[in-house]
């Protein structure tokens, strides 16, 4: 854990305050966001005829064809800053287990019978799990999919399996995009905050994530 | 390059109906290019660049006669050639005219997401409107012949429009026209299978090709990934082989994660966003927020 973290909060941490994510964290999450949801909303234009006004109002269908790999990249590099950021958190840890044992007392809020957790629980872990390595997938199919005029004839039999994967993991993300969207603004008072300002409540980091708040603080209670 | 005066049957990346379909009745279209009458003149190839307004653009010499690998964005009727050594021995000098198909169900159409950038009408052909063509060659994964062609400089895909905008008027298509040799016909579907059939009998009966055959791939089947014929057919010497025609495919079909991506996975993927977004709004519902104890929550 860098002690960076301490410093960096969007205003003067207060009393009862603990500083979840520093400055450079916050920036490129919301980033990556930005550009996750614009790949997202053109990606979708061009997935179904029903979805295709969606391409007119970020600019027209050939803007899109030109803008979303680009917007993929930025999405791309955002992705590997986090995996260099995050990395040590996102490492496996004893506690992963019995979080995943609890998951219908995390689902249902009876969060006072989940065991405590890391920085980050077995479920942002997961999410992260799948983020990356969809990321990566697209990117391998997206390239392929930008230059189809750059490839020899006798490789175009790629093309068909090549859109459709990047379909499928394009569904998955969207399916993990749903839950960290939900669970962040609506499901957990205080994440939003936490990404935006950096700070969370000391009561907050207590109750979901325990570990987290007894090593960068040094309390115990 | 899509014609005012034709009807419409069918658009690309279009939701709903296509307006006005079955307002008459008109009747498909068919080229028939009869492979043992061609003389390898290029006069069709000429006729095309002259008709849709093309320069002669830079061929390529591959040691054949064929005045480059494949068809370009602006080359859109190509002779291919090939030497072929038969099974007596002999060498036949194989000849075919290759453009777009013009399929019935085109794969092309079937992939394109912009809407109105691929229209099929009612009288069979397939049309690119570079006007909503936004570049992204779909088309090009959809397509078993080898069509489509993109322009990196106008980022637009372009190909053979059988003419449609001769045909809207009531003229053969320009390729058609210059043929010397009366190899090229054109007429109704009906029309050019009787004629091809009738080739096919007399070539069968008073010529050496004893395995000439009709080449109207598909059939009228309706299977998933079937193109179910085409509007532009060949008369081929030996039907057997398709593919020593300058590599005119044995069984085109519309690739079959084509049809996945475009059929099944389009309608999952749209149940499954919108089941997921009621699915998290439910679980608020019944389950509430994860409310810190000791804290007012505003959401």
């Amino acid at each position: 854990m860098s002690t960076g973290t301490i410093t960096r909060a969007a205003s003067r941490v207060r009393e009862g305050q603990v500083v979840r994510y520093a400055f450079d964290e916050r920036a490129n999450h919301w980033i990556n966001a930005i550009s996750y949801s614009y790949c997202l909303f053109t990606g979708l234009a061009l997935f179904t005829p029903y979805l295709y006004w969606l391409g007119a109002v970020l600019g027209g269908g050939g803007t899109i064809r030109f803008w979303h790999p680009w917007v993929g990249l930025v999405y791309m590099v955002s992705i590997l800053w986090m995996q260099s950021k995050w990395k040590a958190d996102m490492r496996p840890i004893p506690e992963d287990r019995k979080w995943r044992g609890n998951i219908q007392n995390y689902i249902e809020n009876r969060d006072e019978l989940v065991p405590p957790q890391g920085r980050f629980n077995a479920g942002q872990k997961l999410f992260w799990k799948v983020m990356f390595w969809c990321t990566l997938i697209l990117l391998v199919t997206g390239i392929v999919m930008w230059f189809p005029e750059r490839m020899p004839r006798n490789l175009h039999g790629v093309l068909p399996i090549t859109v459709f994967i990047h379909a499928v993991t394009a569904l998955v993300t969207i399916a993990a995009f749903i839950i960290h969207v939900y669970m962040s603004v609506w499901m957990t008072p205080g994440s939003m905050k936490a990404m935006i300002d950096g700070t969370v409540s000391t009561r907050w980091a207590g109750t979901h994530h325990r570990l987290w708040y007894e090593k960068v603080t040094g309390r115990k209670n | 390059m899509s014609n005012g005066t034709l009807e419409i049957k069918r658009i690309s990346g279009h939701r709903g109906g296509t307006p006005g379909i079955g307002v008459s009745r008109d009747y498909e279209v068919c080229k028939l290019v009869d492979t043992t009458t061609c003389i390898g003149c290029k006069a069709c190839e000429v006729a095309c660049l002259e008709w849709n307004g093309y320069d002669f653009r830079e061929t390529t010499f591959d040691n054949t006669y064929q005045t480059m690998p494949e068809t370009a964005w602006n080359f859109w009727n190509l002779i291919k050639f090939n030497e072929y050594t038969s099974e007596e021995g002999t060498t036949q000098w194989l000849m075919r005219k290759d453009q777009c198909m013009h399929c019935d169900d085109p794969g092309c159409l079937v992939a394109c997401p912009a809407d109105g950038a691929i229209v099929q009408y009612t009288n069979g052909i397939v049309d690119f409107n570079q006007t909503n063509c936004i570049g992204c060659q779909y088309c090009v994964t959809g397509c078993p012949f080898n069509i489509p062609k993109f322009n990196s400089a106008t980022k637009k895909v372009y190909k053979c429009t059988l003419c449609s905008d001769r045909v809207g008027a009531g003229l053969e298509p320009a390729c058609i026209k210059s043929c010397p040799t009366g190899c090229l016909h054109f007429g109704s579907k009906e029309d050019m299978r009787l004629e091809a059939d009738k080739r096919v009998e007399q070539l069968k009966t008073h010529t050496s090709w004893k395995n000439a055959g009709v080449y109207d791939p598909g059939g009228k089947n309706g299977s998933p990934g079937s193109i179910n014929g085409t509007h532009v057919i060949y008369v081929l010497g030996d039907a057997r082989d398709p593919e020593k025609y300058g590599g005119l495919p044995a069984n085109p079909s519309i690739p079959f994660f084509v049809t996945m991506w475009k059929g099944p996975l389009k309608w999952l993927g749209g149940l499954g966003i919108a089941f997921g977004v009621l699915g998290v709004f439910m679980h608020r519902v019944r389950y509430g927020a994860k409310n810190v104890e000791g804290e007012e929550n505003r959401s």
